[in-house]
């Protein structure tokens, strides 16, 4: 069956205006655009670089823990080097990135033409690159050492009078309010501009989960927004907020930072289920099994996942009644997140998975993230997260998580949507070499991180005894660690190569089910000149089986049958 | 039911990889089995030392054991999917949009796996938050170490325990031997770095800390308990006899700065003899530096103009 787009007749516009502006080309189109699939693009690709650079710092630390006793870095380094790796992976990757995904793909997946608010939607961008400066400014000077959480009182310029602190507060001030607008903007954009037809009920489950991204982000960020504020004037105002000499108290920054800090996962890995709901499907040639209960899923995790933040805090004096507490609500969240690991599989089941790198990464990710599920039933187990607790299980743990969880949704996400973004498809020998490499990599560096936390390995520790088989552990980890940099890699040099020399995509290359494959790739500035009415969750499907029908060529067995002579 | 089990039907000529697939998840289970005995310190946390120890442990395995049956079902369900529903010529994909009873039923499962879990933690919580009697070999304690009750501490059923103040300072610890850690007399023992405590004896331990958060953690002997300026935190632990003379090693777990990776701490388990030994030789050396440091003073003061 040829492409559908073509069908369409394109209406030429009556435009009456005193005068035409003359397109901007070269970097001031970028740089003044408010169209959302470039700022999406100038989204994905800074985020990116950042990715980059966090992956960088990564391998430092990897080298530098590879041997016992080593001297290759000094403990402030090491220190600054966990920081930054963590705050860049969590501010400005993994929840940027989403937005990037979310600004390109939510207009063309609902039938809009932009963005609510398009301009908003420009000063997102420029506040994010703003936060990133602001923080890799600080390497010129003296970065932060207070690890991502920068618990006070070490925090505090007692502790750390240097400027790298500060210029931790501002990336969060400045992410923040970045991330706000634009969540904001999701909200506004997917509540007023869906196509005619398109109900709740018929929302791709990637839109579903950007909508609970953003409500979990304009409920979590205002907290960490106050409590960095309340750091700023105990560094420099003379305020007591967490200073237990003068009546404050250091633990009130822990429950403040992880009110924000849990939804705060969520936050990063529920696009990346929805990014998995979207891709599983399509190479499936089969719909999602249980749309509603997979959409209603993400909302409860959401919901659950703002009454579990004092599971970080089991080690802190605080009564057994609010262990148990934050021990069942924990347990609770197990369940949404086991039925959608549940409905993925039985979205394979009776399928004809087609194994695209697209795909294989979406496997990677059901298969690492369900480890990771499992050992946060370990940490969730309060009298268990005494022993595990601030060691490498942990590390372990939320590696497994945040890779599985989100890294690995991220690549699925690019190689599914690179065509619709470039037009040209990304290599799959190059994609699937990239995902072997990734996941045996990453199999290797963290698998064993469960065992060095066991074994009483301390996590943010710069050196280590040679203990037990301590060293043994650490030295697999960094092998582990640099194969997982070569995976990421291969997909670096692939997107560089493919954007010019790749194979033209067409509009829809994987025979998909939801709106953005119904106009060309790339999309043109206005998206779609026609937009369809929608009839279910998956129009595409219904505008192939309609073409189809006008054109006579199959007539529709039932069906299973049908949806067959559509691959064919 | 029907439905399902239509939906799950499959012809006999499929049956093969089904067998294939269920020997190779019994191999593996096998393979786990025994990857486990033979590394099961790798997979199970430091215990050993002190029942509390023993008991997070023994609370570990039981999930352990749950993970690992969830780990198999899960794993195994995909990879099989992913093999068995490949695309080959000729395959229809069954175009099912949900089974509500289906759904319902794994919902369910899952969460009636959880509160087996939380029954298991309930079980267990007493014996690794309550601090035993001291057993008979322990060190006599004096009546005076009865506690007022009020006192946030857990305290063994007889009230009798040796309590050991723990102070985290940037980086090193500092242990006072004193009941009563905010009113301890100035003349109480004190040691850096190296707590010494008798065998058999319930330690009681009040943590607090001196300048930034630091993590009591001496895996053997226990979990990790937070030292926060302005709060007091508290464990226990009660060594067994046979480790009269076994020096435990543990070290600071939460980030406190630049030597962090440096922050160790040592748990000493000596006999009760030995250890009053100890506290008397450690009461006199401090006596004599004291008045050493007097004199010296006197000293300096006169030669002062």
């Amino acid at each position: 069956m040829a492409a559908t787009t073509e069908e369409v007749r394109t209406p030429v516009p009556q435009i009456v205006a005193r005068r035409v502006e003359r397109e901007r080309t070269g970097w001031t189109s970028w740089v003044t655009t408010t169209d959302h699939k470039r700022i999406g693009i100038m989204y994905m690709v800074l985020t990116f670089v950042f990715f980059l650079l966090g992956g960088t710092e990564a391998l430092l630390m990897r080298l530098q823990l590879s041997q016992a006793n080593n001297t290759l870095l000094d403990p402030k380094t090491y220190n600054e080097l966990f920081t930054m790796h963590g705050t860049t992976m969590i501010f400005l990757f993994v929840v940027p990135m989403m937005a990037g995904f979310g600004n390109y793909l939510i207009p063309l997946m609902i039938g809009a033409r932009d963005m609510a608010f398009p301009k908003l939607n420009a000063l997102s961008f420029w506040l994010l690159l703003a936060g990133g400066i602001v923080f890799y400014g600080s390497i010129f000077f003296n970065p932060p050492e207070c690890g991502w959480t920068c618990y006070p009182p070490l925090s505090e310029t007692a502790y750390l009078p240097n400027g790298g602190v500060d210029a931790w507060i501002f990336l969060i001030h400045l992410t923040g309010l970045s991330s706000l607008l634009g969540a904001i903007n999701f909200y506004a954009t997917i509540a007023n501009m869906r196509a005619p037809g398109m109900g709740w009920g018929r929302l791709p489950l990637f839109v579903w989960t950007i909508l609970t991204y953003s409500i979990l982000l304009i409920l979590a960020l205002p907290v960490i927004a106050g409590a960095v504020t309340m750091l700023l004037t105990d560094r420099h105002f003379g305020t007591h907020f967490f200073d237990a000499s003068n009546g404050g108290s250091p633990l009130l920054w822990q429950h403040l930072f992880w009110f924000f800090g849990h939804p705060e996962v969520y936050i990063m890995v529920l696009p990346g289920f929805g990014i998995i709901s979207e891709v599983l499907p399509v190479f499936a040639r089969k719909p999602i099994f249980g749309y509603k209960a997979v959409a209603a899923a993400t909302v409860l995790i959401a919901f659950l996942g703002l009454l579990v933040w004092a599971h970080h805090m089991f080690a802190t004096p605080s009564p057994t009644f609010v262990f148990i507490f934050f021990m069942l609500g924990s347990f609770l969240i197990a369940v949404p997140t086991g039925v959608k690991i549940f409905n993925w599989i039985a979205t394979l089941w009776r399928g004809t998975v087609e194994f695209t790198t697209a795909l294989l990464f979406c496997v990677g990710f059901i298969g690492t993230f369900l480890i990771g599920g499992i050992t946060g039933i370990f940490l969730a187990v309060f009298p268990v997260d005494w022993q595990l607790t601030d060691t490498y299980f942990v590390v372990a743990h939320f590696h497994y998580v945040l890779m599985g969880g989100a890294v690995f949704g991220i690549f699925a996400g690019i190689y599914y949507w690179f065509p619709k973004i470039t037009g040209r498809l990304l290599s799959e020998g190059l994609g699937k070499a990239s995902f072997w490499l990734m996941l045996v990599g990453f199999q290797v560096t963290f698998l064993i991180q469960h065992s060095m936390g066991l074994d009483g390995m301390p996590r943010r520790i710069y050196e280590y005894a040679d203990v037990g088989n301590l060293e043994i552990y650490n030295l697999i980890s960094t092998i582990g660690s640099f194969i997982l940099g070569l995976g990421v890699l291969m997909t670096v040099i692939n997107v560089l190569r493919s954007v010019k020399h790749g194979v033209k995509a067409g509009p829809d290359p994987w025979k998909a089910n939801t709106l953005e494959w119904f106009t060309t790739s790339p999309p043109p500035v206005n998206n779609f000149d026609v937009i369809p009415r929608v009839r279910s969750v998956e129009p595409m499907k219904d505008i192939r089986r309609q073409v189809e029908r006008q054109s006579g060529i199959v007539e529709a067995p039932p069906a299973p049958a049908a949806e067959s002579a559509v691959r064919a | 039911m029907n439905r399902i089990r239509r939906a799950l039907a499959r012809t006999p000529a499929n049956r093969r990889p089904l067998r294939l697939a269920l020997a190779i998840l019994l191999a593996l289970a096998l393979m786990l089995v025994l990857a486990g005995t033979a590394f099961a310190d790798a997979l199970t946390p430091e215990s050993g030392g002190s029942p509390n120890a023993d008991k997070i442990d023994n609370l570990y395995k039981l999930i352990l054991a749950v993970a690992i049956v969830i780990f198999i079902g899960v794993e195994g369900a995909l990879f099989y999917s992913l093999f068995k529903f490949r695309a080959r010529k000729g395959a229809v994909p069954a175009q099912i949009r949900g089974n509500t009873r289906l759904e319902i039923g794994w919902t369910v499962g899952a969460a009636l796996i959880l509160v087996v879990l939380a029954v298991f933690t309930f079980i267990e919580l007493p014996g690794i938050r309550n601090p035993p009697n001291s057993g008979p070999d322990g060190l006599r304690l004096a009546n005076g170490t009865l506690l007022a009750s009020g006192a946030s501490r857990r305290l063994p059923p007889n009230g009798k325990s040796l309590n050991v103040c723990v102070n985290g300072q940037q980086y090193i610890w500092r242990y006072t031997y004193a009941n009563d850690c905010g009113n301890a007399p100035l003349n109480s023992v004190f040691s850096y770095t190296e707590m010494v405590v008798p065998v058999d004896t319930t330690v009681t331990l009040d943590i607090n800390a001196q300048d930034v958060d630091h993590s009591w953690w001496i895996p053997k002997l226990g979990g990790k308990f937070d030292a926060i300026p302005g709060y007091t935190n508290h464990t226990w632990f009660k060594i067994p006899g046979k480790w009269a003379g076994h020096v435990f090693h543990g070290q600071c777990a939460e980030l406190c700065g630049r030597n962090h990776a440096n922050m160790i701490a040592q748990v000493k388990a000596v006999t009760p003899a030995e250890y009053e030994r100890w506290l008397a030789q450690r009461k006199a050396d401090i006596a004599a530096a004291d008045k050493a440091a007097a004199q010296e003073r006197k000293r300096v003061q006169q030669e002062l103009p």
